[in-house]
Order: structure tokens, then sequence, then C-alpha cells
């Protein structure tokens, strides 16, 4: 008999040609970083377009570069585009199509995803995916003005209702429809290889929590992008086939009488929020998981409540799965409705605790190293904290009615889903950097990068939530719209400035990845954090097939530090037995 | 011994003993005596092809759900829904996609007969399902014909726009269903698979998927037919 040892590492050999290893790469590390870098382009993409309504909002009569007096059009089309460039190809790519693809074989013990053809396809429909959406800047009229959550009808009518919303808006939904498709590739991949490729003893409770956040996310990603597939092909249809899903009877658009009738705009909220809360958690989940798995490690001591951290994961998703109407109070839903979903959307303020307080009782008592990555972990739990506290005040219908349309609102969703999110990719960068490349990043230019990214995201963010309570209404290009604004405009000067300190800072990560990829000090040994997970025991950058033609045995828990007895202060999941340091007879 | 062996029995010849247990060859990969335990890796197990279908599967209902919701919201909201009269031609359609689920599992039992003839049974089911899952992409692309021949289009009424739409992204599913048996079929007749494991993970995850294509098509026409 013929042993499937030599037949398994025969079908895994590495591939030699360049673009068969770096471009159509079938390998999940060489996906990864794909990924990581697709997100990377698509950050500062993102970040440039806040950038030029950061400096309209302060100076409005400034000509700016690429765009001249910007119009209060251009503003919708820069905030739209920001807006889905950052949920879609940051947040909902790097932490968990980058970090997961990456990472989730090798801390489960496999030698790659369980599909990896599929998984090729996936990151190529998303880059595809990404220069369709790119194209809508460069089309006639522009991009589309209707807000990442793209509200039927505005979204559905054609160029008649506004710049941007012809080409434009349908490149936007053709654009979103191929980023779905390859969700939902990626969430079946991760899915799958979760429950059928771990390695032996590596029994679901033994995942790293990073493992569990990647798989709860793509069970979230696997329902809510077929969702949103379906509502782009009724929206796609709307624009292009006549027929009336989203538009209603006897619009009136710029002096023409629009032919459609009967169809609903809430139904798109509903489609569209049904998959869009989820994605919430699609950004978040992953930055959890990192974020336990790097406490834990860099406190030296087991994660707090390992059990409770998954089951509150799960309940996350489970509850997230039924709360999209709280953003749809203002659609003039029954009250009872309403406080059906505002119920259902404060009790997931439980399970998020449960995480805070166990995160907080890991660090208690802890001897703590502060490296990068444990101090974005740290930052993470401070933006988690005050990002969902305002969450629990929108919850409310009687309290979001007033706020909804206000800044309070784009203060809420960018701390708790974009600066939090980016916080926990941020600490996964600097953790896994070196098994990655084999290079340290520069831990002292990561400090400055922290310590001004940290303070400026408050800076940007705290004033946003006064000026929303003071009632200035989101959506506007500045504040010579209504005069009751105007005396907003010192505010907006002040969280400007602070957002150019923070785009700045975020140069010097850009530096410090750069260089260290050339010039990092090397690693001195294959765990440099003294961590626990499997990724530490192979190479740093790790070999094609991850194991070399082995497999692993897990013996224990993830996070088991700290052990009394073991000669070491941490004991890695694959070793058999804890060997008790030899008795000294002092004690 | 000259009995044929058991389908068990086929799955441990092609797998081998289970040779694992401890690999005591610590510091193979530079652990030193950091003691290690590793040991040979088995290979990917076919499974997975099986796994994964129930997970898209999950999708797909999701998918078909979103479609659904919004058919009842649309309905339930407009006031300008006209029924029209469904070509009697979609029955025949039903009845040859639900026989082609039966085909598929005759195919199926054939196939865990350890007797060789039960291979040729197996191939002539397996090409008769993919003949008939043809055949219903014709019906109902006739069902379109007809339809459009008694002046109801995709545009004409909301009602028209969901029967479209929802035949229009099934048979896109099935038509990738008659995909995959071909190339099952294609690898199945070249020897391709390289564990009769292997062959029987992809026939068991192309007649999932098309058990619930199948399924999925009774629950649409009774939505479409019913809630005309």
């Amino acid at each position: 008999m013929a042993t499937e040892a030599h037949h398994a590492a025969h079908a895994h050999a590495a591939p030699t040609g360049f673009i068969s290893k770096y471009i159509f790469s079938k390998d999940h590390k060489v996906i990864g970083i794909q990924y990581i870098a697709l997100a990377l382009a698509a950050v500062f993409v993102g970040m440039f377009l806040s950038l030029l309504m950061r400096l309209h909002l302060a100076w409005p009569a400034l000509h700016l570069p690429l765009v001249g007096l910007m119009t209060p059009e251009q503003y919708l089309a820069l905030m739209t585009m920001h807006g889905t460039i950052m949920v879609f190809f940051v947040l909902t790519t790097a932490p968990q199509s980058g970090f997961g693809n990456y990472f989730l074989p090798i801390q489960i013990g496999a030698a790659d995803m369980a599909f990896p053809t599929l998984n090729m396809l996936s990151f190529w429909f998303t880059f595809v995916s990404f220069v369709v959406m790119l194209a809508a800047f460069f089309v006639a009229g522009g991009a589309p003005i209707s807000g990442w959550t793209a509200y039927a009808p505005l979204s559905a009518l054609g160029e008649i209702a506004g710049p941007g919303l012809g080409w434009g808006q349908s490149l936007w939904v053709i654009s979103l429809a191929i980023f779905s498709g390859a969700s939902l590739m990626g969430a079946l991949n991760f899915i799958t290889t979760t429950l059928d490729l771990r390695t032996r003893g590596m029994s679901l409770m033994r995942m790293p929590l990073t493992c569990w956040a990647w798989f709860i996310t793509a069970i979230l990603a696997l329902l809510g992008f077929a969702v949103l597939l379906a509502a782009g092909i009724l929206l796609l249809l709307d624009r292009h086939a006549g027929t009336s899903f989203f538009i209603p009877g006897g619009l009136l658009v710029s002096d023409r009488i629009i032919d459609h009738k009967g169809g609903s705009p809430l139904l798109w909220q509903h489609l569209f929020w049904f998959f869009g809360h989820p994605e919430v958690y699609i950004a978040i989940l992953p930055g959890m998981g990192i974020v336990s798995h790097v406490l834990s490690t860099f406190a030296r001591k087991a994660i707090f409540g390992y059990r409770a951290m998954v089951y509150a994961m799960g309940a996350i998703a489970l509850l997230g799965l039924g709360v999209w109407g709280h953003h749809m109070f203002m659609s003039g839903m029954s009250p009872y409705s309403a406080f059906a979903f505002s119920l259902l959307t404060m009790s997931i303020g439980v399970p998020s605790a449960i995480k805070t307080f166990n995160w907080i009782g890991t660090l208690w008592g802890a001897r703590i190293r502060f490296s990068t990555a444990m101090l974005y972990t740290l930052g993470f739990v401070s933006i988690f904290v005050t990002g969902g506290l305002s969450g629990l005040f929108l919850a409310q219908p009687a309290v979001d009615i007033p706020l909804h349309d206000t800044y309070f609102v784009v203060a809420h969703f960018h701390l708790i889903m974009g600066v939090a999110a980016i916080f926990g990719m941020f600490a996964g960068t600097y953790f896994w950097f070196p098994k990655m490349f084999g290079r340290h990043m520069s831990e002292g230019l990561g400090r400055v990068h922290f310590w001004l990214t940290f303070i400026g995201v408050y800076a940007i963010f705290m004033p946003m939530h006064f000026i929303g309570l003071a009632g200035h209404i989101r959506r506007i290009p500045d504040t010579s719209a209504y005069t009751s604004l105007g005396v907003f405009q010192p505010v907006h000067t002040f969280m400007s400035i602070a957002a150019f300190i923070t785009i700045g800072a975020q140069l010097i990560f850009a530096f410090n990845l750069v260089w260290s990829l050339v010039r990092g000090k090397k690693v001195a040994n294959d765990n440099p954090w003294e961590a626990t997970t499997l990724e530490w025991t192979i190479p740093s950058p790790p070999p094609h097939d991850n194991f070399a033609g082995l497999e692993p045995v897990i013996h224990r828990g993830p996070y088991e530090f700290a052990v009394p007895g073991a000669d070491k202060d941490y004991v890695p999941q694959h070793l058999p037995d804890v060997r008790v340091a030899p008795a000294t007879g002092d004690d | 011994m000259t009995a044929k062996p058991s389908v068990e029995e086929l799955d441990l010849i092609e797998t081998g003993p289970d040779t694992s247990g401890p690999d005591d060859s610590g510091g193979l990969l530079g652990f030193g005596d950091d003691g290690g335990d590793f040991r040979p890796a088995t290979p990917r197990s076919p499974q997975v092809y099986v796994t994964g279908i129930w997970i898209a599967l999950a999708s797909i209902l999701m998918f078909f759900m979103g479609l659904t919701s919004s058919f009842i919201v649309r309905k339930g909201l407009g006031t300008d829904w006209a029924p029209f009269t469904l070509p009697p031609l979609l029955w025949v359609n039903s009845l040859v996609l639900l026989v082609s689920s039966g085909t598929l599992e005759l195919s199926r039992r054939a196939l865990r007969d350890p007797d060789p003839s039960g291979r040729t049974v197996y191939r002539r089911w397996w090409h008769v399902t993919t003949a008939l899952g043809l055949v219903f992409l014709i019906g109902q692309l006739a069902v379109w014909q007809q339809l459009r021949a008694a002046g109801v289009y995709l545009a004409s009424n909301p009602s028209s726009s969901f029967f479209y739409l929802m035949t229009a992204t099934h048979g896109l599913h099935l038509l990738g269903g008659v995909l995959a048996l071909a190339y099952v079929a294609a690898r199945s007749r070249r020897s391709e698979f390289e564990l009769w494991r292997a062959e029987r993970a992809a026939v068991t995850a192309t007649a999932t998927y098309w058990h619930f294509l199948s399924g999925l098509w009774v629950f649409l026409f009774l939505l479409l037919w019913l809630g005309r």
C-alpha cells in the first residue's frame, strides 16, 4: 500500500513560475498577502477621499487638487466612494480575507485552505470588483452620490436623478455584485476549512479565538452577501430593464413624471440592511479575535473566559442577524416593530460587555509586555467601549430619531466599525509581521504611529459626537448650507487639522512597513513573542506547505501561559506534556 | 478470498491502515528539544466537497429567500400586481426535474453496488439525469417563449418580473448542476479520480446540489403559481 503521506506531499509541491507563485497563486499565504495589499491600496484611496472632504469642510472656498472648487454633488460623490471603499475593500477585505487566509490554515494545522482554486478566484473577483468600483470615478457623470447604502429610489432612477447616478451608479452595483460573489466563495472556503481541515487534537474549543472569529464572520458573510447579491440584481433590473421593484409610482424627477409604478423604496432598505448590519460585525469580529489573541500573548495570561468569549461572539453574530431594522427607525415603521428591533439591539450590549470585561479580566494582575501590537490591542478595547456606548444611545428609537441624521451617528460608526476594526488590523500587522516576512517592524516608529493615531482619532471623533448632539446634520458639504450651522465652523477646522495629523501618522506606518520589509531586524527565532499557537512553530516566513508535509498533533488549548509547574511561562499547543520544573528542595 | 470487497473495505484499502501515532522525531522543523509532536500528513479528505456543497446550499437558500421576501413584500405593498396565466408546460418541466432526481438516485445506488456491472448502470442513469436536466432547461426557455408570445415581458408587471427573475436564477443554478454532472462523468470515464472515495464524494456533492435544486424548484413553482 503506497503511503498517502508521499502522495500528499507530492500533490503539494510549490509552484515554480512567477505567475503561478505570485499572481494566480493558490497558496493561502500569498492570497492573504494579496488581499492585504489590495486593502492597503484601497485604504489610501479612501483616506485621500476623506482628506479632500475634510479640507473642504474646514475651508469651503479652497480650490482642491483634482476637484477645484467643490460642488455639493462632488462632496456627496466623495462621501459615497469613501464609505463604499472603506467598508468593502478595507474593513471586509483585510481582517477577514487577508489575515484570515494567511493564518486560519496555519493556526488549525492545515497545509492550505479546503479549496485553493476557489480561494484564488475569490481574490481575483475582489480585485476586478475594486477596479470596477474605481472606474465609477471616470465615467460620464462621475461617481454615484447616493451614499454607501444607495437608497432607492435615488439609486434606482438613473442619471435623470442626478450626476453620477447613471453609469457611475451602475458600476457601483455591478462592483458590489462581483464583490458579493467573491465574499461568498471566501466564506464557503473559510467554513469548510474550519470544519474539515483541523489537525488531530484541534477540537473546536482548542482553536485560537482568531479562528473562531474568522469562522463566525464567514457564516455572517455567507448569509449576508447572498441577500446583497439578490438586492443588487433587483436594483440593476430597475435601472436597466424597466422593472419596478423599488421605484414607486408618480415620482416627479427633474420635471418629468417617471413611468415606473408601485415599487417599494423600503424594500431596498430592508434587503440592504439585512446584509448591512451583519456587515458591521463582519468588519469588527475578526478584530475582536485578533485582539483576544494578542492580548493574551502579551498579558502572559490565559484569556479570561475562553468559552464565554466564543459564545459571546456567537451571540453577537446571531443577534446581529435580527437587528437590521434599527437602521430604519426613521422610515415610519410601526412602533411595535421598532420596539422589537430596539430591544434586540440593546441586548447585543450583553455579549459585547462580556467580551470587554473578559479582556479587562485578562489584563488584571498581568505582567503586561507593552509591544506596539499590545498598544493597538489596548487601543482597540478603548475605542470599542467608546464607540459601543453611543450604539446603546442610538438603539432607542426615541433617541435615534432626533440624532439619526446628525454627526452623532457618523462619530458612532466611525469609532466602532472603522477605527476599532483598523486598530485590530494594526495589532495583527505588528504582531504577525515577523512571522510573515521574517523581520520585525520598527517598534520605535510603531509607538509614535500608535500614539499619534490613538490621540488623533479621539480628537477627530469626540467633537463630532458633540456637534451631532447640538444638531449638526450630516451629509452636508459645508456649514454655509444653513445659517444655524455656522457656529460649528471652528469645530470643523479643529477636526480637519486632527484628521491631517492622523493621516500623516499613517505615512509613518507606510514607511515602517516598507522599511521593515527590506531593512527590519531579522527574527532571532521562530517564536519571538513566546506565543503558544501553531503559527509560531514553523519557520518565518512559513514554507509553501506550512508544516513540511507533516501534521501537528494538538494536546492543549491555545492560551496556556503561566502554567504552574511548567519550565517556561508558556506551553505551545503541540507539546504533549508539561515538563515540571525539578524540585529545588527550597520550598 | 474471491468475495468482492465491501464499501467499507474499499475505503480501508484506499486510505491505507491508520499509521497515526505520535511521531517522535521532534526537532525535524527546528523545534530542538521542545519535542514537537508531529506526524506525516494525511491527504485532504474528499469529504470537503460534501461539506462545501452544504455550506454553498445555505448561501443559495438565503439568496432565494431574499428574492422570496421581496416577492411577498412587493406583492403586499404594491397596488399594481396583475396575475397572468402560467403556461401548462411548466407542469411538464417540473415533472421532468423531479424524475431526474429519481434517476440520479438510481445512479448513486448502482455506484454502491460492488459488482463491476454497477458502474455501467451508474453511468447510464447519470447520463439520463444530465439529459433530463437539459430537457428541463430547454423547457424553461420554451415557457419564456410562450410568455413572450402572449405579450408577458420582464417589465410588464411585478408578477412577471418575479417570474422571469426566479426562473432565470434557478435555471442558472441548474445549468451549473448540469455542468457538474458532465464534469463528474468525464472524470469518471477517464478514471481521473485518484481514490474511489473521491469519486463517491464528488457524486454525493453533485447529487446533494441537484436534489436541492429540485426541491427549490418545487418551492418556487408553488410560490409563483399560488402567489401569482
